[in-house]
């Protein structure tokens, strides 16, 4: 089969593999009708998450049709079913799982000895996304393994697009927990930093939730603009000050909710001098994330306020200001997503006819062109802000 | 055919059959290799800078070989990173302050300078290396002032956004009515 691997930093190609095979009971393979590329796949083509192997197929944002089930399914999945594959390998059984937490499933890290070393405890599997988190391979192909696939499936019914449905996987989820987290109350005001994928999809969930104002932080025209139709009033960083911005949205409050949706590749600018350094330090391996939005969120976030952290960060993040942190009494909320934890209510939603999660997709084409696609996604060049890719 | 990456493979996964085409073009792969021969070059110059002092004539100048041996790991681990393109310029103002160094020892009762002449012309070969490779690795991110697609009829709900955010305010109402969870 044709899948997108990971060669090395900045090396994406598509080549031929051998197909997936039933490895356990629990298994299912399902024939990828459409997979996409997910702002964190840009953390591994840049090579800043460690543990990535060269061979390793990258996706995380993948649906399809079941093609095979292993004997220890227990008729949950059935040939022909039709699922989108949450990014979180669960077991569905463990402590972790039944409290909902399922991004932190204690059971499908295979290779668990690693995320223990690195994290304290082991997160849950995750698919195509390095060998911390299980060395599973992803998505980006013709063919996907689904291990414990009993848990590990959203079945979606026929009769709606893929497109529509794909992004249940993550970034819509992510968005959902992310906002959330917030708990949010009508007369809150959400700053975002990010309008990438997950931060439009945040926009229109705390939209959904009922927040009073959504403030979105970029300094990308077509996102700014996306951002804009989903609801948000926007902040261009590039061309005017995010402080007195909104100093001046809040009446001098600050928001009470502030969301990254960035994480640790912050944009570098010359008027910034934190993200020169980031970016320097990063550069000569000193330190692994450019956490700017961190810092920025708890300067102007309302006393009292909560931070919710969506964007990915890998491992040491300096120059955290923890004693604003601390004095304004601030609470921080983060995570891998809880994809299942969301997906019923969010399937509902779509079905409904609530919010439609195409409008993110700009560009379409063949798994082929994956390997392009990463560079052009990853310059947004050809105002790209989500790329699917159809095998 | 042999692929390094299915030695690592766990068993039952897929393997690489057939490798496609490399994203990497040959302007990366010389990056690569001038940032491998910058962190060569400044290990010697950095643990060894007697010899490359006596080498040149200019004993004496240990620390300031050391200190360029610095500058030069440095600009080789930028070219190796993400951000090649910083570290093939900073590898090029590098060229400039070696050439200068060079000059000022190209004097008439140096008893070595005929190697001084021979490190500036190798000098001035890799300074066009440098600057050929810096030229070809920019960025390719659109520069602020290219037309774009904006897309501000892509609001993701198809009943509207003011029927959204009025559904959501009777929820978020009621919720406060009746002290429901939300």
């Amino acid at each position: 089969m044709k899948a997108l691997v990971w060669h090395g930093k900045e090396d994406i190609r598509c080549d031929t593999v051998t197909d997936p095979e039933i490895q356990d009971p629990r298994d299912a393979i399902i024939k990828v009708t459409s997979c996409a590329i997910c702002g964190s796949d840009l953390h591994l083509f840049h090579n800043f998450i460690p543990g990535m192997l060269p061979g390793d197929i990258m996706g995380h944002e993948t649906m399809g049709e079941v093609v095979e089930v292993g004997s220890g399914v227990d008729g949950k999945l059935k040939k022909g079913d039709r699922i989108v594959v949450p990014f979180t390998i669960i077991c569905g059984e463990c402590d972790q799982c039944k409290r909902g937490n399922f991004s932190v499933c204690e059971t499908t890290n295979r290779k668990r000895q690693l995320g223990d070393k690195v994290f304290g405890h082991t997160t849950a599997g995750l698919f195509g996304y390095t060998h911390l988190t299980g060395g599973y391979p992803g998505g980006q192909a013709e063919y996907l393994r689904v291990p414990f696939a009993d848990a590990t499936h959203i079945k979606v019914p026929d009769g709606i697009p893929d497109e529509q449905l794909l992004f249940l996987s993550d970034i819509f989820p992510t968005g959902w927990q992310a906002a959330v987290h917030c708990d949010i109350e009508p007369t809150d005001t959400v700053a975002i930093w990010g309008c990438g994928p997950v931060g439009q999809m945040t926009i229109r969930s705390a939209i959904l939730l009922g927040a009073n104002q959504v403030i979105a932080i970029d300094c990308i025209p077509e996102r700014l603009s996306m951002a804009e139709a989903g609801g948000a009033t926007t902040i261009n960083f590039e061309t005017e000050s995010v402080l007195e911005r909104l100093d001046h949205l809040t009446d001098g409050r600050g928001p009470e909710k502030c969301i990254d949706a960035t994480g640790m590749e912050s944009h570098v600018m010359a008027s910034q001098p934190d993200t020169l350094l980031d970016r320097a330090k990063q550069m000569v391996m000193l330190e692994s994330d450019r956490p700017h939005v961190l810092r920025e969120m708890i300067y102007v976030c309302r006393p009292g306020g909560i931070i919710s952290v969506a964007g990915v960060y890998s491992g040491f993040s300096d120059k955290i200001p923890m004693g604003a942190f601390m004095n304004k009494g601030l609470t921080m909320r983060t995570g891998q997503t809880h994809v299942n934890r969301w997906t019923d209510d969010l399937l509902r939603r779509i079905e409904q006819g609530e919010i439609d999660p195409s409008f993110v997709i700009t560009h379409t084409v063949p798994l082929e062109r994956g390997p392009e696609m990463y560079q052009v996604f990853r310059d947004k060049r050809d105002s790209c802000v989500k790329v699917v890719l159809k095998p | 055919m042999f692929h390094f990456g299915n030695i690592v493979r766990t068993k039952g996964d897929p393997k690489i059959v057939d490798s496609g085409t490399s994203l990497a073009r040959p302007e990366d792969r010389l990056a690569r290799a001038l940032g491998w021969f910058s962190i060569g070059l400044g290990l010697a110059e950095l643990f060894a800078p007697r010899r490359v002092t006596e080498t040149l004539g200019m004993e004496g100048h240990e620390t300031l070989v050391r200190a360029f041996g610095a500058r030069e790991i440095i600009s080789g681990i930028m070219s190796l990173s993400v951000d090649k393109n910083a570290g093939l310029w900073a590898r090029v103002g590098g060229d400039g302050l070696d050439a200068a160094a060079l000059i000022s020892a190209l004097t008439p009762d140096n008893p070595k300078k005929g190697n001084v002449a021979l490190a500036l012309l190798m000098i001035g070969g890799i300074a066009m290396l440098d600057y050929r490779a810096a030229q070809e690795t920019k960025p390719k991110r659109p520069s602020p002032k290219a037309r774009r697609r904006l897309y501000p009829d892509r609001s993701g709900f198809p009943k509207g956004l003011a029927a959204v955010k009025d559904r959501a305010r009777q929820l978020t109402n009621g919720q406060a009515r009746t002290g429901a969870p939300s």
